[in-house]
C-alpha cells in the first residue's frame, strides 16, 4: 500500500529533517506517528503527497513510485491519498458542501468545478458521509461559522471525498479541546475499520496514540527508532523516543489526558 | 544629622543621541530649505499683485452662475460613464495581472513581470498618462478610458497582489492535497479568501475613477475635466465655481456610498 | 438541497445547489441591472469606435516615435526633477504648518467647541476634495505661472489628507494618559504635549511620509498647467511633437518616483 525507502529530506541548506526512513503499510488499519516537535512528522506525512518535494529516496503509493511524478500525473496520484490537517484548512468562506465537494476537485473538470456542478454520485457520496458524521444539517452553513470539532469532521469528509487509498492525518486534534479531540480520533478509528483504509496519523497525544492505533512509529530527530504494535509502547521506548528533546508529548499535559480518559465512551454524534 | 545629598538634576534625554549627528541634522534641514527655496524661481513681481488678483477672481465667481447647466450635466454624465467603464475595465485586467505579481503563487519570472507592469501603471500620474493616451488617440473619453483603466490596474493590481500573498497557506495547501490543478486552487482556495478584498477594492476604485475622471479632463481626455479647464482659461470664473462646488458635492456622495458599501460587507 | 423522502419511503436523490432560488434571483438581479448601467454607459458615451479599434497600433506607433530616448536636454530635465523634488518637499512640510492646528480643531475630543469642530471638518473636505491640478489652475490664476502656485496647489491638496489621519489618530489615542496628566493639574497645553503628543507621533511621522511621497508623484503633473516642475518640459516637448525627449523625461519621472517609494519605505522602517 505505501512504502518508503531511504526518505530523505533537507530544507534549503539545513540539517536533515528526515534522515534514511523506511518503512512500509500493508493493510488497513491505523498507524500513530509518534515524536516530539521538530522531529519531522509533519515532513514525513507531507512528503507522501509530495506537498514537500522530498530531497531524496523512494515513496510507493499503491504501486505507484510518486517521487518522481508531475503535473496531471502527480495531482492524480494525490487524489488517492487523503489528508486531514492540525488547523482544519477548510475554505472558511465557502458552504461546507462546497468544501466537503472540494475533496472531488482532482476528478471534476474545471467548467464543473467552477459551476460548482457535480456528478450526482458525487453529491449523493457527499450527502452519506455528512450523515456519517452528523453533519446534515450544515450543508449550506459556512465553515467559518462551525465549531472546531465540527469543521475537523468536515475536513474527514473532505478527504474521504477522494475516495482515497490511504488517509494521512497531521496532528488532526492539536487544535480541539479533549473531548473533541477523543471523538475525532475515535471517528477516524471507525472510519477507517468500515472502509478498510489505512490511515497514518501524527499524533502528539502519545494516550491518544496508545488507544486508538494498531502500530506505533516513533520518530526521533528524523529516524525512526520505534516500530511495533501499541501494546509494546513501554515507558521505556517512550523515554527513547523523546528523552533529551523538547518533552515527551503531552506528558506536561497530563490533566488533559485525565480528561480525555474521563469522557472517554463518547461517541460521536 | 545627615549630610546633605548632592543634587540630581535630569533632563530629557535627547531623541538624537549623538550631539554631532543631533546638530548636523538641524543644520542639513536647514540648509536644504535654503537651498530649495533659494534655487526656485519664484516671480515676486507677479507674486505680489496676487493678492488684488484673487479678489478679483473670488469677487468675479460669486455667485456662481448655474446657469449653463446642461453643459455641467453632460461633462458629469461623461466622467461618471467613464469612470464606471474604467472599473469595470480595469478591475477585470488588474486580476490576471495580481496573480501573476503575487510572489508565493508565481513563478518568478511571472512575478517579476506582474509587478513590473504594476509599478508601470502605478509610476504615473493619472494626468500624465492622460496626455500621452491624447496624443495616441485622440481626444475624447476614450483617452480618458485608457487612462483610468490604468490607473485602476495599478492600484487594484497592488492591493490585490498583497491580499493575495497573505492568503491563508492551509487552504491551499488542502485543495492541492486532493489534486487539484492550479486553476482549480486558485477558484477554490483563492478567490474565496480574497472575495470581500477584491468587492471593497473595486467599489474604492469606482469611487478614485470618478475623482480622477474630473481631472484627466483638464489635458483633454474626456469628462467634466474639460469644461472646468475651459472655464479658467476663458475666465469664467462663476461657472468654475460653479462646476467646483457640484464637484466637491458629487465626490463626497460618491465617498459616502462607497463607504457604507465597504463597511457593509467588511 | 435536502433529501427528500416520498411516502413510500423511496429516497429521491440528494439535490445540492450552491445557492437558494431567490439567492440566485437576487444575484441575476445585480448582474442585470450591472450590464444595464454598462449598455448606458457604452452607449451615450461620446466614443469614436474606429478609434477604439486602432488605439493599439497608435499607442505602438507612438511608442516607436518615442525610442530611443533622447538625451540632449538630460541637464535642463535633471533641473526640473530636481525642482518638482523640491516643490513636493516644501509643500509637505507648509501643508504640517497647517494640517496640525486643524487635525487639533478637527477632532471630537480636542476640539474647542462645535463651531471650531465645523471649521475643522470643512478645512477637511474643502481641501481633499478639489484635486492637486485644480488648486494649481486656481493659483497660477492668482498668482502667475511657477513654483509659488505649484507649492500651494500641493499643500492645499495635502491638508485635507493629513489633518484627517492626524484627526483619527488623536480621536483614537487611549483617554488614560490624558486623565492622568489631568489629574496631576495640567492645563490644555499640558495635556496636548504629555497625553496626546506622545500617542499620535508614529502616525504623524508614518503620514507624513506618506504624503511627501504621494506629493512627488502629484508635483510632476503641475507643469502641465504652468504651475512648475518636470511637467513644463513634458508638456513642451509634447506639444513640439520631441516624443524623444519626452520619452527621457517619462523615464526621469519613473526613477524619480520609484526613488521615492524606496526612500520613503526605508524611512519609515526607520522612524516607526
Amino acid at each position: 500500500m505505501l512504502k518508503i525507502t531511504d526518505l530523505t529530506k533537507r530544507y534549503g541548506n539545513g540539517e536533515l529533517v528526515l534522515k534514511g526512513l523506511n518503512f512500509e503499510i500493508e493493510g488497513p488499519g491505523l498507524t500513530a506517528i509518534i515524536g516530539s516537535s521538530g522531529a519531522g512528522k509533519s515532513t514525513l506525512l507531507r512528503c507522501i503527497n509530495r506537498l514537500v518535494e522530498p530531497t531524496s529516496g523512494r515513496i510507493v503509493v499503491d504501486g505507484v513510485d510518486v517521487t518522481t511524478l508531475r503535473g496531471r500525473r502527480l495531482r492524480h496520484s494525490r487524489r488517492a491519498i487523503g489528508m486531514i490537517f492540525q488547523g482544519f484548512n477548510l475554505i472558511d468562506r465557502l458552504s461546507v458542501m462546497e468544501n466537503v465537494l472540494s475533496g472531488r476537485l482532482g476528478y471534476v473538470s474545471f467548467a464543473q468545478a467552477l459551476t460548482r456542478r457535480y456528478p450526482q454520485d458525487d453529491v449523493d457520496r457527499a450527502f452519506s458521509l455528512l450523515e456519517r458524521v452528523g453533519l446534515q444539517d450544515y450543508v449550506n452553513k459556512r465553515a467559518d461559522t462551525l465549531s472546531g470539532g465540527q469543521r475537523q469532521r468536515v475536513g474527514v469528509v473532505r478527504a474521504l471525498m477522494q475516495e482515497p487509498k490511504i488517509l494521512l492525518a497531521d496532528e488532526p486534534t492539536a487544535s480541539l479541546d479533549p473531548k473533541t479531540s477523543q471523538q475525532i480520533m475515535s471517528l477516524t478509528r471507525e472510519l477507517s475499520d468500515e472502509l478498510s483504509l489505512p490511515v497514518l496519523v501524527n499524533i502528539h497525544n502519545v494516550h491518544q496514540a496508545k488507544e486508538f492505533s494498531d502500530r506505533v512509529v516513533g520518530l526521533r530527530y528524523g529516524t525512526i527508532i520505534f516500530d511495533g504494535t501499541a501494546a509494546e509502547l513501554d515507558d521505556d521506548a517512550l523515554d527513547r523516543i523523546y528523552e533529551g528533546t523538547a518533552g515527551r508529548g503531552e506528558q506536561g499535559e497530563e490533566p488533559v489526558d485525565d480528561m480525555a480518559i474521563d469522557t472517554r465512551g463518547v461517541a460521536p454524534s | 544629622m545627615s549630610t546633605p545629598r548632592p543634587r540630581r538634576t535630569w533632563r530629557k534625554p535627547p531623541a538624537i543621541a549623538n550631539p554631532v549627528l543631533r546638530y548636523s541634522v538641524f543644520v542639513l534641514v536647514f540648509a536644504y530649505l535654503y537651498w530649495a527655496i533659494a534655487s526656485l524661481p519664484f516671480n515676486w513681481d507677479r507674486i505680489v499683485q496676487g493678492l488684488p488678483r484673487a479678489v478679483r477672481i473670488f469677487g468675479s465667481a460669486f455667485p456662481p452662475e448655474f446657469a449653463r447647466s446642461q453643459l455641467m450635466i453632460s461633462g458629469f454624465t461623461e466622467s461618471i460613464q467613464m469612470a464606471i467603464i474604467a472599473t469595470l475595465v480595469g478591475v477585470a485586467i488588474s486580476i490576471p495581472v495580481a496573480i501573476m505579481a503575487a510572489r508565493t503563487i508565481s513563478p518568478r519570472p511571472v512575478y517579476l513581470l506582474g509587478r513590473g507592469i504594476i509599478i508601470l501603471a502605478r509610476s504615473f500620474h493619472p494626468v500624465i498618462v492622460a496626455i500621452i493616451f491624447v496624443k495616441a488617440v485622440g481626444f475624447g473619453a476614450l483617452a480618458g478610458i485608457l487612462t483610468l483603466v490604468l490607473y485602476s490596474l495599478g492600484f487594484v493590481g497592488k492591493l490585490l497582489a498583497e491580499a493575495i500573498e497573505e492568503v491563508d497557506y492551509g487552504q491551499i495547501e488542502a485543495i492541492r492535497a486532493s489534486g487539484a490543478g492550479f486553476l482549480k486552487i486558485l477558484v477554490y482556495a483563492v478567490f474565496p479568501q480574497i472575495l470581500p478584498r477584491q468587492v471593497g477594492l473595486s467599489i474604492y476604485q469606482l469611487d478614485s475613477n470618478l475623482r480622477a475622471s474630473a481631472v484627466v479632463g483638464v489635458v483633454g481626455a474626456g469628462g467634466i475635466g474639460g469644461t472646468l479647464m475651459n472655464a479658467f482659461r476663458r475666465f469664467d470664473y462663476d461657472f468654475a465655481f460653479a462646476i467646483l462646488i457640484v464637484l466637491i458635492g458629487i465626490i463626497l456622495v460618491s465617498e459616502g456610498i462607497s463607504g457604507r458599501i465597504r463597511r457593509g460587507i467588511a | 438541497m435536502t433529501r427528500a423522502r416520498d411516502a413510500s419511503g423511496v429516497s429521491e436523490p440528494y439535490r445540492w445547489q450552491r445557492y437558494t432560488t431567490a439567492e440566485r434571483l437576487g444575484r441575476f438581479l445585480i448582474y442585470l441591472a450591472s450590464a444595464a448601467i454598462v449598455f448606458w454607459a457604452l452607449r451615450t458615451l461620446d466614443i469614436f469606435w474606429p478609434w477604439v479599434w486602432s488605439a493599439p497600433a497608435e499607442i505602438a506607433d507612438l511608442f516607436g516615435r518615442m525610442t530611443p530616448p533622447d538625451l540632449r536636454r538630460g541637464d535642463a530635465i535633471l533641473r526640473a526633477m530636481i525642482e518638482t523634488i523640491h516643490i513636493a518637499t516644501l509643500a509637505t512640510a507648509l501643508s504640517l504648518l497647517i494640517a496640525l492646528p486643524t487635525a487639533y480643531i478637527a477632532a471630537q475630543n480636542t476640539t474647542p467647541n462645535s463651531v471650531t469642530l465645523w471649521i475643522g471638518r470643512f478645512i477637511l473636505v474643502a481641501t481633499r476634495s478639489v484635486n492637486t491640478i485644480i488648486w494649481a489652475l486656481l493659483f497660477v490664476a492668482i498668482f502667475g505661472p511657477g513654483v509659488l502656485a505649484g507649492i500651494l496647489a500641493i499643500a492645499f491638496r495635502s491638508i485635507g489628507f493629513t489633518a484627517k489621519l492626524m484627526a483619527e489618530a488623536i480621536e483614537e489615542i487611549d483617554r488614560k494618559p490624558v486623565e492622568a496628566v489631568t489629574a496631576a493639574g495640567g492645563d490644555k497645553g499640558k495635556v496636548l504635549l504629555y497625553g496626546i503628543v506622545p500617542q499620535v507621533l508614529p502616525t504623524f511621522f508614518a503620514v507624513t511620509i506618506l504624503r511627501w511621497d504621494i506629493n512627488i508623484r502629484e508635483s510632476t503633473v503641475l507643469g502641465l498647467v504652468g504651475a512648475g516642475g518636470i511637467g513644463m518640459i513634458l508638456q513642451g516637448a509634447i506639444d513640439t511633437f520631441q516624443w524623444q525627449t519626452a520619452a527621457t523625461v517619462l523615464i526621469a519621472i519613473l526613477i524619480v518616483v520609484i526613488a521615492g517609494e524606496v526612500v520613503s519605505s526605508a524611512l519609515r522602517k526607520r522612524v516607526l
